[in-house]
């Protein structure tokens, strides 16, 4: 075992999988020598050389569409996108073609690639450092898309996406990289090395797709988190003292809706979290599907928490992250309904 | 200031919006197009550099002459590509092809298929290329290189099968008409989103030198399309790390009802492209049988041997309509492609056979005729297996195939709810 942070576990991820697999190739902009913007690739140049990992132009298409040559060919690029707000350009081909490969060539040519991307707020990052926009991603057949929220599921998490044959979104929630965040900005932050999930095994392991976490068992509500939203829910439930059972969903999609189902007909309450804004936001999926498999056992409507239906302002940064103030009102609101 | 005299005012700024030399009801007029006579074109060493040769950008390579001779460097750098054999199998190439369009055009209107894209006036682009591609090698086709598979004996059962939708389809009716995928063949996966392949290519060739393979990738695209963005996402990762990939412009003139001026085409040739990404390009008569199998033994034998990318823009006609959805006619002058200043790929390389010895009118008749036969055969064997909305088509069930390697829960529920 090893002290690890975010971005550690994340480099020590690809590092594993580079030294088992020569298929493996990482680039994207400024992740060659310099080891990337949040330094995740340091190294990795060095001690595999510049076939292997290097930098990219600034052209997210570009990145994306000749990523999904290379593994069509046979590679299994691991690249990165600089934040989550720029991915759009390489929209396209993240929907167009990496996603439907596999399925309009009938298995002929797949994708077998994962794009990472830093994404969330909570960082003065203001309009475009900050966006969540797991939503864009999960509306589309044929893509994975997962979102660790700390060392250790994020090393296993990666080794896996690496690993899968499908093409994997990779949201590596930036507010994490160096501890965890409950969202009380007005503290100081902490790091990993006091928390027991930066302990990460040394070597290979994974963490399956599709499987969600509970961070918390409890009986009063059930809260369906990802990401630094865990930390929020944890902090909010501990403040109003609510016995909540707190579930990281870990993959969105594919969803792990046992364990969502069997917490909610345990606790009959559900709110939902999520960084991202509220409408057609992630949380519309997960109140429908628990709604639906979990009618009978309700005892209260189905609430979210989310971003405002607003850009990402920067002065308004604690206005619009979603803490745990606003979370602890929906969660006693939830608990309380008759 | 410069005693430099300046143009007049003109009154308020205006926009410049191209419009084609030619509409419904006006007579052609190809002025717009200087064709240098066959031969006139040097044929430069394989590792010249770009800036030697850049006003190869701005002239045509041509090979066939009017009167159907072989002339110049291009003609001699095709050595002993160039023989009566070879060419012969050129001109069937391009035979089968025109004759499979036109029997699927027709099935088209037969209510068979619900869509065909021919590629009549330019068959010799597709077939020619497709020759100097070898097994393994990877071409990244438009929708408008059925050549590619002909040339490449991919069987045409299939195909049709394809077209059809039908329960032999390769691709279990996922795909719309024409949007072939035949790996075995060389042939990428077509996408109807334009563009997107052509950085794909230059990635798998990026991917091909990664690992030290020798294999090579070829990228389509029409004259439109390079206004997308991925065309210039594709010229750039060319540029930058230089993989063994030939980036091809089939420039017939229209993107439907645009003409190429709406593409930046008339400021300067899409060849010209090349040289601000910095390396090489070839402006090549689309219609000449021997120049494309001479610019295409050029660039492929460039990427093979670590010398770069070469951006080749091939200059021809979309003679028919762009889709069986298209009517030419509203936008178009209907005599248009009579007048196209570099005529039709078969009759030249014909002309050319014939004046040679190795081939015939009568020859000729009778090959159209014994090609549109087996043409014919194959439809009939591939209608046994049903075309759209007649027959059992592939199974319906197959559409949730394929979309993950592994069915997820949520399409396991979903192909449960479909039965149901």
């Amino acid at each position: 075992m090893a002290r690890m942070t975010m971005i550690e576990a994340i480099r020590d991820a690809m590092d594993v999988k580079m030294g088992m697999d020569e298929d493996v190739v990482v680039f994207g902009e400024d992740v060659g020598y310099f080891g990337g913007v949040f330094r995740c690739t340091q190294g990795l140049q060095q001690k595999y050389g510049k076939h292997r990992c290097f930098d990219a132009p600034i052209n997210e298409s570009a990145i994306v569409g000749a990523g999904i040559g290379m593994a069509t060919y046979g590679k299994r690029p691991c690249i990165e996108i600089q934040f989550a707000d720029y991915v759009l350009p390489a929209y396209d081909q993240i929907v167009s073609e990496a996603a439907r490969m596999r399925h309009r060539s009938n298995g002929q040519f797949t994708a077998p690639m994962v794009i990472r991307m830093p994404t969330g707020g909570g960082i003065f990052g203001g309009q475009t450092h900050s966006q969540s926009p797991e939503a864009i991603f999960t509306h589309v057949s044929g893509l994975k898309t997962l979102i660790p929220s700390n060392p250790y599921d994020a090393k296993g998490m990666l080794i896996a996406a690496i690993e899968d044959d499908d093409p994997v979104i990779f949201l590596e929630p930036k507010r994490l990289y160096n501890g965890p965040f409950d969202g009380h900005h007005e503290n100081a932050v902490t790091s990993w090395a006091k928390h027991e999930k930066g302990e990460v095994p040394e070597g290979h392991y994974t963490v399956p797709i599709g499987k969600a976490n509970v961070v918390e068992e409890g009986m009063d509500v059930t809260i369906l988190a990802y990401g630094t939203m865990v930390y929020v829910a944890q902090a909010a439930a501990k403040e109003q003292g609510i016995d909540a059972e707190i579930i990281d969903l870990r993959s969105l999609l594919p969803l792990d809706l046992d364990t969502i189902v069997r917490s909610v007909e345990k606790t009959g309450r559900c709110v939902v979290l999520h960084e991202a804004t509220l409408t057609s936001g992630f949380g519309a999926e997960l109140a429908a599907l628990v709604q639906q498999h979990c009618f009978k056992h309700l005892e209260a409507p189905v609430l979210r928490v989310a971003g405002w239906d607003t850009p990402y302002p920067h002065a308004q940064e604690w206005h619009y992250f979603p803490g745990p103030k606003r979370v602890g009102k929906a969660l006693k609101r939830a608990v309380e309904a008759q | 200031m410069s005693d430099q005299k300046m143009p007049e005012a003109s009154g308020p700024l205006s926009i410049s919006v191209p419009e084609p030399p030619g509409r419904p009801g006006d007579a052609p007029d190809f002025s717009y197009i200087e064709v240098p006579k066959a031969g006139a074109v040097e044929c430069p060493a394989i590792d010249t550099k770009a800036e030697d040769m850049r006003h190869l950008a701005y002239s045509i390579v041509r090979v066939l002459s009017r009167k159907g001779d072989a002339v110049g460097p291009w003609a001699e750098f095709l050595g002993d590509d160039l023989n009566d054999e070879s060419l012969l199998r050129g001109l069937k190439d391009m035979m089968k092809t025109r004759i499979f369009d036109a029997r699927m055009l027709t099935a088209q209107r037969q209510g068979k298929t619900s869509f065909y894209t021919q590629c009549l006036g330019e068959e010799a682009i597709a077939t020619g290329f497709q020759r100097m591609m070898r097994k393994g090698d990877m071409n990244f086709p438009t929708y408008r290189q059925q050549g590619l598979l002909i040339a490449g004996e991919c069987s045409m059962f299939d195909m049709i099968c394809q077209i059809y939708s039908n329960e032999k389809d390769n691709l279990d009716g996922h795909q719309l008409p024409c949007l072939y995928s035949f790996k075995e063949h060389g042939f990428f996966s077509i996408s109807g989103n334009l563009g997107t392949q052509y950085v794909q290519a230059v990635g798998w060739a990026m991917a091909s030198a990664i690992s030290g393979d020798d294999k090579i990738a070829s990228a389509w695209i029409g004259d439109g399309s390079t206004a997308e963005t991925d065309f210039h996402s594709g010229m750039l990762f060319a540029s930058v790390y230089q993989p063994p990939v030939v980036l091809n412009i089939v420039n017939n003139q229209w993107a439907i009802s645009s003409f190429n001026g709406l593409a930046g085409g008339r400021n300067a040739p899409f060849a010209a492209r090349a040289h601000g990404y910095g390396f090489p390009s070839l402006r090549v008569d689309g219609n000449d049988y021997l120049a494309v199998l001479a610019a295409s033994k050029w660039a492929t034998e460039r990427a093979r041997r670590n010398l770069g990318p070469t951006l080749i823009e091939w200059v021809t006609y979309r003679v028919a309509a762009h889709s069986t959805s298209d009517d030419p006619s509203a936008y178009r002058p209907k005599e248009e492609s009579d007048a196209w200043p570099l005529g039709d790929p078969l009759e030249r390389l014909k002309l050319h056979l014939i004046k040679k010895g190795a081939w015939s009118e009568e020859r000729h008749t009778q090959a159209m005729a014994e090609i549109e036969s087996e043409v014919i055969a194959i439809q009939k064997e591939a209608e046994k297996y049903g075309t759209l909305n007649r027959g059992k088509g592939p199974d319906p069930e197959k559409m949730f195939e394929g979309v993950y390697k592994e069915m997820p829960d949520h399409l396991v529920r979903q192909r449960l709810e479909f039965e149901a």
